[in-house]
């Protein structure tokens, strides 16, 4: 074991890897790193350690204990293969942003102070713009500001928490919270913003189409997640996150099925499935948590599958929107990156046998074992809009999809990188093993677990809701696939139209103002440095006021050198002090006689 | 494979999952739809049929808009 926070070997590492100057060799150094991080983070003891002084504060490098450790499991896991997907890569500097993204996510997953917590809070939203901006096209530029904006507003929003909670409290300790303060309300919201909860939730279908293709991948698994795992530490059993999650959940299944780019129609399944979680945090019962944290750990792999396999196909197309891609009978051309899209399809789908089932199941039945009806309810639903969506609505349009004549054929297709498929092909097949062998994961969930997904009733009634979806969407694809290429409004429209007025009056009426303030202060500037010159000129035009001559002060001002001028000042002073001194001199002989 | 086969399976399998309902009923109901056999059969289908036809019908009235919106000056 290294005894290093496992934070700081990803960072270290992520430092490293431009130093090293051979492919090959930073290759392996990068495929290395988690692999060094994942034994060190399996012989990690549970308890509290590498805790350090700073000014008057302890700060807590390693509070390891089953739920973070599970967290910190899964981020390395799916570090490992989307570095393999990424591998390809020639640009390092991808590389050194992911890895310092990765390592800082760690940092938080370990963090036992709020200190430490926003310190590496801060690094991951710094390190994942770049992942955006990498793919260097206008868009990825402007969502790459927004993003970075609404993350540190976000951060600030914390900090403001953490600081009156220190304040308050004497304690830096990251534990639960009492919602009542002020303090957890500001923290509260800090978190939400990165979990992506509506309606502060905007920033992550903005960015995540716009990402690099590799780049997205890592980007799926660490923001959200790591938002969840702070929410699960210290909101766990807060009402209002219930209502949220399942809002959440319904919100990003209805956004889907309009959406075209896909992309961001996996994003939006992201919001969506944050939500599940974000839900059983709400209800806070051990089941739920259990929930919770299982579904953090299967959504990470699907999701990840899911965003290589888009990857892919706009690595090989180039092109992003179904519209672009549907009736081209792209599947005779990808068909191993369609059947490991599927695996991710199937599982995000909750379809028996992937690893959906045996987690978002968990959530569900928490809903009804807290008898939650209308909770249960929304996410049921919810259910049968991801299977709609991401299970059948992408791969139709992508792969298949009904030709009407006006298609473009796909000439210039790329070929995918070995890698690529071998980093899908990893993460597919993890879905399907903690599938069919639930056990592997419901051991390393914070609490005992009591629940067998695979009671036959349960089965049929997935089975019956997946299949009546398939029936549905049969009878209403036309209906899906209809539509031209346009954007949807989301609540970013009230930032991004608000900047757009602060914009427009900071260029006109503020301009403005700042223009005749400018020049009203450069004109007496200009008189000031005339009148010192000729500083007489101010008792000259009382003289011409006062003798009735018309002289304007920018005309005396004006004159050209006169050395008359200039001889008058000096005579009157030294004509002032002769007779100053004479005087002096009376009184000095009349006093002295 | 044809459209008419298609069809005929999909009904099929819907037949099966319609008995397998009856046959394997949930032993622990929490609520009174959890207790009709075939409950998933209707949620799911007019499920996806309320998704499909709501959201479409908010995006085309609403949130759908030309590509360059934000970007008129």
């Amino acid at each position: 074991m290294i005894n290093l926070p496992p934070a700081f070997i990803y960072i270290i590492g992520a430092l490293l890897i431009p130093l090293v100057r051979i492919r090959r060799l930073q290759q392996a150094l990068a495929l290395l790193i988690p692999v060094l991080a994942m034994v060190t983070i399996m012989q990690m003891p549970q308890g509290t350690y590498w805790q350090m002084q700073f000014l008057d504060y302890d700060l807590i490098l390693g509070r390891v204990d089953k739920l973070s450790k599970l967290f910190a499991y899964i981020f390395v896991i799916i570090s490992f293969f989307s570095m393999i997907y990424a591998i390809h890569i020639k640009e390092i500097g991808q590389h050194v942003a992911a890895y310092l993204y990765v390592g800082s996510t760690l940092g938080v997953v370990f963090a036992g102070d709020l200190f430490s917590l926003f310190f590496f809070w801060e690094i991951m939203a710094a390190s994942s713009v770049f992942l955006i901006w990498y793919n260097r096209t206008e868009a990825s530029l402007k969502a790459g500001f927004r993003y970075a904006l609404v993350h540190l507003f976000g951060g600030a929003i914390l900090l403001g928490g953490i600081v009156m909670q220190v304040s308050t409290t004497g304690s830096t300790l990251f534990n639960p919270f009492d919602l009542s303060t002020l303090a957890a309300k500001f923290i509260l919201f800090g978190f939400l913003i990165n979990a992506a909860v509506p309606p502060l939730h905007a920033w992550l279908p903005d960015a995540y189409p716009e990402g690099t293709i590799t780049g997205s991948v890592f980007m799926t698994a660490f923001t959200t997640k790591s938002a969840v795992y702070v929410l699960a530490r210290s909101f766990a059993g807060t009402e209002i996150l219930i209502w949220l999650g399942a809002i959440m959940a319904l919100y990003g299944v209805f956004y889907a099925v309009i959406e075209k780019d896909i992309r961001r129609l996996l994003s939006y399944h992201i919001v969506s499935q944050v939500g599940y979680m974000v839900c059983a945090i709400g209800i806070g019962t051990e089941m739920a948590l259990n929930g919770a944290s299982a579904h953090a750990f299967c959504h990470i792999l699907y999701k990840a599958v899911l965003f290589m396999g888009m990857g892919a196909v706009i690595q090989a197309t180039g092109r992003r929107n179904i519209l672009d891609l549907k009736g081209r009978y792209l599947y005779r051309k990808m068909p191993i990156t369609l059947g490991l899209y599927m695996v991710g399809a199937f599982s995000i789908s909750a379809v028996p046998l992937f690893n959906g089932f045996i987690s978002k199941t968990i959530i569900v039945a928490a809903a009804g074992v807290s008898e939650m009806p209308l909770i249960e309810i929304m996410l049921h639903l919810a259910s049968v809009g991801t299977f709609l969506s991401v299970g059948l609505k992408l791969p139709w349009g992508v792969w298949f999809g009904k030709p009407d004549g006006s298609e473009d054929e796909i000439t210039d297709l790329k070929k995918t990188p070995l890698n690529m498929h071998l980093g899908m092909g990893l993460g597919a097949l993890l879905c399907i093993i903690t599938g069919i062998f639930p056990d592997i994961l419901y051991k390393i969930l914070p609490y005992k677990v009591d629940f067998h997904p695979y009671a036959p009733s349960h089965v049929v009634a997935s089975l019956q809701l997946l299949v009546l979806t398939l029936a549905g969407f049969c009878l209403y694809t036309d209906k899906l696939m209809a539509g031209r290429k346009s954007i949807s409004l989301d609540t970013d429209w009230f930032y991004r139209t608000f900047g757009r007025i602060i914009l427009e009056f900071c260029l006109f009426p503020l301009n403005q103002f700042r223009d005749s303030v400018q020049s009203s202060f450069a004109n007496w500037t200009t008189a000031m440095a005339s009148l010192s010159k000729h500083p007489y000129a101010l008792l000259e035009i009382v003289w011409y006021t006062l003798t009735g001559q018309k002289k304007t002060m920018a005309e005396l001002l004006q004159r050209t050198y006169d050395e008359k001028d200039y001889r008058l000042p000096l005579g009157i002073g030294v004509c002032a002090s002769l007779i100053f001194l004479f005087i002096y001199a009376l009184v000095y002989m009349r006093v002295a006689s | 494979m044809n459209p008419t086969k298609l069809r005929l399976i999909m009904l099929g399998l819907i037949l099966l999952l319609f008995l397998l309902g009856f046959a394997f009923p949930n032993p622990h109901p929490h609520f009174w739809w959890q207790k009709i056999p075939v409950f998933d059969i209707f949620f799911g289908f007019f499920g996806s049929i309320l998704i499909i036809v709501l959201a479409k019908w908010i995006g085309h009235n609403w949130l759908l808009k030309d590509k360059d919106y934000y970007d008129h000056d």
